[in-house]
């Protein structure tokens, strides 16, 4: 049993990093936009400009 | 939206003969690779460009994309904002951007522009930001290399802000991942406790500890839509479904903590996430599928909202607002224009005053009588002096004719809310009762019976009862979404789906509300040469006329006389005194002359539309009654109402006798919808139990209503009717079935029966089978 206190903290931090993640996503607004994200991907060509946010 | 499997893969070389290259509408005989001069130059564009590839993956409607001649006197240059660092922003709603290949064609069109700096579309808001280096009048050079590519453009306007600027969808998405994640997390734990029986009572307690610290700070953030709301139901004094969730949330939190200090066998906190978490969801797929109607409402409006030209004392002109203009100011309409202010001219004025009073014919206003805002003008260009600024005129009257109407609409109660109104008292009796016998009667320790107690609010936290409805939304607005239909308002299907009487306006509603040729046997030829020289005009004839005849490219040379009609060479085409003939009562008459032959009338009128009898017809198998209201004259309603076949009519209705009569029909217990486009049916509209506004309709007519048709026609009518009352009985079926659960599951709770992985099993599965239940309400 003794193998859980490594266990059970490193699934925490691994879900806890992904958390984090998803909120940074949402502050950056990646969720406005979720349908043009899902064409942009596709677009395999070199942008003549960086398009920032 | 993937790009791949639906778009197909084809070169503008290899297109389907019969489409335009540019547009893909059909191509009419005689035409090669074009359906008009627009579409050529936008192709030679786009391919100067070096953006062909645009063509291969474009997943647009078929003739979306066609130019059209540009909308004069739009100045963007006031709307492009000064950045910190010198630089010009603009934004910008562009409609017709509607796939993946238009993000990237618009945004690759602009940053070839050298001084561009940065171009952003985002294809779920229509929203386009550009940023230059350099001046701002620019921005006119930018939205006119859009608009010749096809796309519409319009300022970003507080409208569609409001609409798109979702912080409470984002506060909700955020509770959702965090609910999410804890859940998940804390179900890890759970379930090691639940299987490991053999567990010594330290190791538990550890593990519960642990799931508490997940569990509080989770059910106190994530919960908090489901608190403010509930906050905002005790304080209106009556029980909301929102408030049976927060009591039963935050009492099985509590009750957990206890049992973790006290070291229990069990804690709930993995039923008081998962319910947050899947309540959630239901919340933000609703706000997701009514976001998107919202936003589609917004881009019409911005794209009708205009700028007037005020003429200055100097003879020069600028655009501005028309909330800008003042009483007195002098103003040009010119021809095609909606008048935005009432005001008077000085010259006659042919104008079509459909959407204001119902007329379906262009009336003649002499010199000095009043004009009302919201007519078109149908003649030649004329200036105007202002009578009312915007805020005292006619529009804004009948703007507050129209909030009053749904101020005394009063407020509709949901049917979920119908059923939290017995419930919820229910099952906090229940609640109380279950704590009662055990602590009272049966003498057990009151950690116990309020254990018991906690798991009736747990069990009955009406999971399936609080998706049953929104998840049927979801589905029948995406299926109406799909159809053509944008559905506004939450409660909109459950009022249309109780309608029981329509009650229909003409002129633009069973009308097409614009001119069409009357097929009178003119010769073909004839026609299309006519159509050839009517192309070189905006004027709603000249339009009408090449409409009835849209395959005739543009003729060589024409020239507009203003106000009176088109001359190429010999070949005049005007009213019919330009022609040398007396002049129309009308005013809906286009003369031809080729040289000195014989002069040829094209008379025009408002035509219904092609399934305007077969919807009334389909109205009708539904229980619906249609009705007739009208502002227009006696034989032009009796006359179309006949060829509708609608029994009863009444004309000459103005706004306050048309809200007048939807007043009466409720008060006589039915349920009125109405369908009407124009400003003076907004009033009738917001009145109605239910409404809807065809394509096409006024700004305020589509503010009104609850619904508007996108597509032409009202066919679409009697299909959403279907849809919603099939959307209702699915969300009865869903309400019943939760009830039933309830009734099972409330005995087993009240006995102490109910173990926490029990609760959970039970909670997902009745809102498993709620939701598979609601993607039934998708088929019609």
């Amino acid at each position: 049993m003794g193998v859980l206190i490594y266990l059970i903290p490193a699934s925490l931090l691994l879900g806890l990093i992904g958390l984090l993640g998803f909120l940074w996503a949402l502050r950056s607004r990646q969720y406005e936009d979720l349908d043009g994200a899902a064409a942009r991907i596709l677009f395999d060509d070199k942008p003549r400009k960086e398009t920032p946010q | 939206m993937s790009l791949l499997g639906r778009a197909r893969p084809v070169s503008s070389a290899a297109l389907s003969p019969a489409c335009c290259a540019h547009c893909g509408a059909r191509l009419a005989a005689g035409q090669e690779r074009f359906c008009c001069s627009g579409c050529e130059g936008a192709h030679a564009l786009v391919a100067g460009l070096g953006l062909g590839a645009f063509y291969g993956r474009r997943e647009t409607e078929a003739g979306a994309l066609r130019p059209e001649a540009l909308a004069p006197g739009l100045d963007l240059a006031p709307f492009a904002v000064t950045q910190r660092d010198g630089t010009q922003r603009l934004e910008l709603i562009v409609s017709g951007l509607t796939c993946g290949a238009c993000v990237w064609l618009v945004e690759q069109a602009l940053a070839a522009e050298p001084d561009v700096l940065s171009a952003r579309a985002s294809l779920s808001a229509r929203r386009l930001t550009v940023t230059w280096r350099g001046e701002a009048g620019r921005a006119n050079d930018l939205a006119a290399l859009l608009q010749r590519l096809g796309f519409r453009v319009a300022p970003w306007s507080p409208a569609c802000l409001r609409a798109t600027e979702d912080a409470e969808g984002r506060a909700l998405i955020r509770a959702l991942g965090i609910a999410a994640f804890g859940s998940m997390n804390i179900m890890l734990i759970s379930v090691a406790v639940w299987v490991g029986g053999d567990m010594g009572p330290a190791l538990r307690h550890g593990l519960h500890w642990l799931a508490a610290l997940i569990g509080m700070p989770v059910v106190l953030l994530a919960g908090m839509p489901f608190y403010s709301s509930a906050w905002r139901a005790i304080r209106a004094g009556r029980p909301s479904m929102d408030l049976a969730v927060s009591l039963g949330v935050l009492a099985t939190a509590g009750m957990s903590l206890s049992e973790t200090l006290r070291n229990g066998p069990y804690t709930w906190f993995d039923g008081a996430t998962m319910l947050l978490a899947l309540l959630l969801a239901g919340r933000v797929f609703d706000r997701a599928a009514r976001r998107r109607a919202r936003q589609s409402v917004a881009e019409l409006l911005a794209l009708q909202e205009g700028l007037v030209s005020r003429v200055l004392p100097d003879g020069h002109m600028e655009a501005v607002q028309a909330e800008a203009i003042a009483a007195g100011d002098r103003v040009l309409v010119s021809a095609g224009e909606r008048l935005r202010l009432d005001g008077v001219a000085t010259t006659d004025a042919l104008l079509d005053a459909a959407a204001t009073t119902g007329e379906s014919v262009p009336r003649n206003f002499a010199a000095g009588d009043p004009l009302p805002a919201g007519a078109v003008n149908m003649g030649a260009a004329f200036t105007m002096t202002v009578t009312a600024a915007a805020r005292d005129g006619s529009l804004a009257a009948m703007a507050r004719l129209l909030e009053r109407a749904e101020q005394a609409k009063g407020r509709f109660v949901a049917i979920a809310d119908r059923a939290s109104r017995f419930y919820v008292p229910a099952v906090h009796a229940v609640a109380a009762l279950t704590f009662a016998v055990w602590w009272g009667v049966l003498d057990a320790p009151w950690q116990v019976a309020l254990v018991n107690a906690v798991c009736v609010l747990l069990i009955t936290c009406p999971c399936a009862l609080a998706l049953a409805v929104p998840a049927v939304q979801v589905v029948s607005v995406g299926a109406l979404f799909r159809r053509g239909v944008l559905v506004t308002s939450a409660t909109a299907l459950e009022r249309l789906a109780t309608a029981d009487h329509a009650v229909l306006d003409k002129t633009g509603t069973l009308t097409e509300g614009r001119p069409v040729l009357i097929p009178e046997g003119q010769d073909e030829a004839v026609l299309a040469r006519a159509a050839a020289i009517a192309r070189a005009s905006r004027h709603p004839l000249a339009q009408a006329l090449v409409r009835a005849c849209p395959d005739v490219p543009l003729a060589e040379g024409v020239r507009e006389v203003p106000g009176q009609g088109l001359d190429a060479g010999t070949a005049r085409l005007g009213s019919p005194a330009f022609c040398g003939l007396p002049p129309s009562a009308d005013g809906m008459t286009l003369v031809f002359r080729e040289g000195s032959g014989e002069p040829v009338r094209f008379r025009f009128a408002d035509r219904m539309r092609d399934d305007a009898p077969a919807s009334v017809a389909a109205l009708a198998g539904l229980g619906l009654d249609a009705e007739l209201l009208s502002g227009d004259a006696e034989g032009a309603v009796a006359a179309i109402a006949w060829q509708a076949g609608i029994a009863e009519w009444r004309a000459g209705v103005d706004p306050v006798a048309k809200q007048a009569r939807i007043a009466a029909l409720k008060a006589a217990g039915r349920r009125p919808l109405m369908v009407g486009d124009g400003i003076n049916d907004a009033a009738a509209l917001a009145a109605a139990h239910v409404s809807a506004s065809p394509a096409g309709a006024t700004d305020l007519a589509q503010t009104a209503s609850d619904l508007v048709l996108q597509r032409e026609g009202l066919a679409a009518l009697p299909e959403a009717i279907r849809i919603a009352r099939r959307a209702q009985a699915i969300a009865r079926e869903n309400i019943g079935f939760s009830l039933l659960y309830n009734v099972l599951a409330v005995p087993m709770a009240a006995l102490g029966l109910v173990t926490p992985l029990l609760a959970a099993v039970v909670m997902a599965s009745s809102s498993l089978v709620v939701v598979l239940n609601a993607l039934r309400a998708g088929k019609a």
